[in-house]
């Protein structure tokens, strides 16, 4: 099942439960105001509309992409798109090329730039968080294992028990299923997590419903070929500083249009070389074999 | 052979503050990490030391594929004494382009997860493959030298066998990576300025490489005459120029009609940053060389055929730090508010980097055969073809003459 994460921006009053939320499920140091980087995953900006006047909160995070361009740029692959809906991450392969974070069309992953051996960081759908559950087994330590025995990581901490416990209730929403810690932590339900087909949906029928309180767009639905976070807004998303120049299709087909290309050009190219110097080598046998005859004959002549 | 004092000249010192200078950079890049060395920042990844040192640094060394083309596979053997400072300025340049990037990356002890996590949807990757396969190619192309200078004769032999495949096969590789490098840049279509996206990024990357590529060889040639007293044939290098100057008005053509083909032509009236930085690129890799190479009596002499050259050189390198850094300065001004120049740290490593591209190629063209000693009679070879012609006896070769500093 695919999950995705619904932005309704006309219920959003700005609070910032979604970010404090995020940060704590992290175990980041909580700031006020923080801006996107390696230690806050996620923002709540304040755009004043030029003509009314009237204040918006838009908020940032990782979108997710169904197909992202992070992923397909990742030469180790340490970037992968799950079954699940989350777009992650892999500290075991990275190489820190960055490539990544130039490719992403929406700039969302940051870097550990004063670390001796940073890190790639983004909004991970809470992922590894959702996926904990009461019954891991603990080491000796008291550290949470995962299934393979190996002690699980989040974020560079290992859990313990207690954190597990804070981390499991983080991502408990009121119906009792697993949901993104943001989404949890939003009281006016701007923030929902679910299955993307069905919020998708969801986000239809808003629109449908109350065509005046909305424009008729979900911005994530076709965007870069569509992804998992769908935005919903009242003033045209143009105006909120959102993206508009970007193609609804895959990203990452522009670059694979052309490496699917690379078998071809280099059988071809492979022949082309083979048959110019193959011309070329004979056409000077050919006159080597010439100037021996001619000497041949000039040297019987004398 | 009796051990003197090194002369010390100009060149050598500035050469010596260079390097020591880049030696306190790397101390900062490697001590304190990325973020104190650079000003690379979240919003600006990408910056001098990938932009000149790694995309600029392989187009540099292009001279080594495109002579190793013209002299192995079209047999234009009058070039055939150029090849070989050609393929060590190749081999000079990947393996420095290989330095560039462990400062770039932020965990280069893990350079290797390239070869065993494969992801065949990635550009870098096909770079990544690509430049490692091809630097063990030219190494290979450029041991005939090293093993003649020691007289390994067997092993000789068995490079010399297996050449004309060399050849081609850094060809091909060299035809994949080239390009690649612009392809890298096809995924952020909307961040790059219209003058240097385009669809066409991979060929033009392809076609500048082969006349940079020429174009090196012009200036190595002069400057090592300059030096050491070691050079090639004025016609020679007239006849590169003249390659050169084609394949460059041939990829002007593909730009303006890319452009023209985009809607973009219009911009080029619009004054701005950007349309300052593409004249001054036109300028200096087109306009310039086709002047110089046409003043009568001058242009067509050692010097002038240098300076066209050097300007060829020049408005390449712009080109590069266009498409990597010019090229994406509005999107970062226009959603940041920010923009990306280098800090002295990186100034100065890459400063350095080319510092010790040149200290090398220098010992290399003293204590090697590489430029031919008498112009004309001397045939080198890099790793011949098999040779159905007189093959002089190896020891007899200049190789074996030059074993004399
Ligand atoms: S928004 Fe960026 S980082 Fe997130 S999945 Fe898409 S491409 Fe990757
Ligand atoms: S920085 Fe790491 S995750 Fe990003 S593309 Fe490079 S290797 Fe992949
Ligand atoms: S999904 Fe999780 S990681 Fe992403 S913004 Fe929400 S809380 Fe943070």
């Amino acid at each position: 099942m695919s999950h995705a994460i619904l932005v309704d921006l006309t219920l959003c009053v700005g609070c910032g439960a979604c970010t404090t939320a995020c940060q704590q499920v992290h175990n980041f140091p909580e700031k006020e105001n923080p801006t996107l980087d390696d230690k806050n995953f996620t923002t709540i900006r304040t755009v004043t509309e030029n003509e009314s006047g009237d204040e918006y909160y838009v908020r940032k995070m990782c979108r997710h992409c169904e197909e992202p361009a992070c992923a397909s740029a990742c030469l180790v692959g340490a970037l992968t798109k799950t079954k699940d809906g989350a777009v992650t991450w892999d500290t075991n392969k990275c190489i820190g090329c960055r490539y990544c974070m130039l490719a992403c069309p929406f700039d969302i992953p940051k870097y550990e730039w004063s670390s001796m051996s940073p890190k790639v960081r983004k909004c991970t759908m809470c992922y590894q968080e959702r996926h904990l559950t009461a019954d891991m087994e603990l080491d000796d330590a008291g550290y949470v294992l995962d299934a393979s025995g190996e002690r699980v990581v989040i974020e560079g901490r290992e859990i313990t028990a207690e954190d597990r416990d804070t981390i499991i209730e983080l991502t408990t929403n009121m119906d009792d299923n697993r949901a993104s810690a943001c989404s949890v932590a939003c009281p006016m339900e701007a923030t929902v997590f679910g299955e993307r087909d069905q919020l998708l949906a969801e986000a239809k029928r808003r629109i449908l419903e109350s065509p005046d309180d909305y424009v008729p767009r979900i911005y994530g639905q076709k965007e870069v070929g569509g992804t998992s976070v769908f935005y919903l807004s009242n003033v045209s998303f143009e105006s909120l500083g959102f993206y508009t120049n970007l193609e609804n299709s895959s990203y990452p087909d522009k670059t694979w249009r052309v490496l699917e290309k690379i078998p071809d050009i280099v059988v071809t190219a492979g022949v082309a070389l083979g048959a110019v110097y193959w011309i070329t080598n004979r056409r000077e046998d050919v006159k080597r074999y010439e100037e021996e005859i001619k000497s041949k004959r000039s040297k019987k002549k004398a | 052979m009796k051990l003197a004092m090194p002369r010390i000249t100009f060149w050598k010192v500035t050469a010596a503050v260079f390097l020591l200078g880049g030696l306190a950079a790397t101390i900062v890049r490697f001590g304190w990490g990325l973020g104190a060395a650079t000003n690379l920042t979240d919003i600006t990844p990408w910056g001098l030391w990938i932009g000149f040192d790694v995309v600029t640094g392989v187009g540099l060394a292009a001279g080594g594929f495109t002579l190793a083309g013209i002299v192995y596979i079209f047999h234009l053997e009058r070039f055939k004494p150029i090849v070989r400072p050609a393929i060590l300025t190749a081999f000079l340049g990947y393996s420095l382009v290989i330095v560039g990037l462990m400062f770039d990356l932020g965990r280069p002890w893990a350079i290797w997860h390239a070869l065993i996590y494969q992801n065949p949807h990635s550009v870098l990757f096909e770079v990544a493959m690509c430049v490692m396969l091809y630097t063990t190619v030219l190494a290979l192309e450029f041991s005939p030298v090293v093993l003649e200078r020691f007289k390994l004769h067997r092993a000789l032999k068995f490079v010399k066998a297996i050449t004309i495949p060399l050849i081609v096969l850094g060809i091909l590789l060299s035809m994949l990576h080239q390009s690649s490098l612009g392809s890298l840049y096809l995924i952020v279509p909307q961040k790059m300025h219209p003058f240097w996206y385009s669809p066409m990024l991979p060929v033009f990357f392809f076609v500048s490489a082969v006349a940079v590529g020429l174009g090196m060889t012009i200036v190595e040639s002069y400057l090592s005459a300059r030096a050491f007293g070691k050079t090639l044939e004025t016609p020679l290098l007239r006849d590169l120029a003249r390659i050169m100057l084609g394949v460059l008005l041939v990829y002007f053509t593909m730009r303006g009609i890319d452009l023209l083909r985009r809607d973009a032509l219009h911009l080029l009236f619009e004054p701005s940053f950007e349309t300052s930085m593409l004249y001054l690129e036109v300028s200096l890799m087109l306009i310039i060389p086709l002047l110089l190479f046409n003043i009568r009596g001058w242009g067509q002499t050692r010097v002038g055929l240098f300076f066209t050259a050097f300007s060829m050189v020049l408005g390449f390198v712009t080109n590069r730090l266009n498409v990597t850094l010019t090229s994406l300065e509005s999107y970062y001004r226009e959603n940041f508010g920010t923009s990306y120049f280098p800090s002295a740290g990186e100034l100065i490593v890459t400063i350095s980097i080319v510092t010790a591209g040149f200290v090398l190629f220098a010992l290399a063209v003293k204590y090697l055969p590489i430029f031919p000693e008498h112009e004309e009679e001397t045939v080198l070879r890099i790793g011949d073809a098999p040779d159905r012609s007189s093959a002089p006896p190896l020891e007899g070769t200049p190789a074996a003459e030059l074993r004399r500093h």
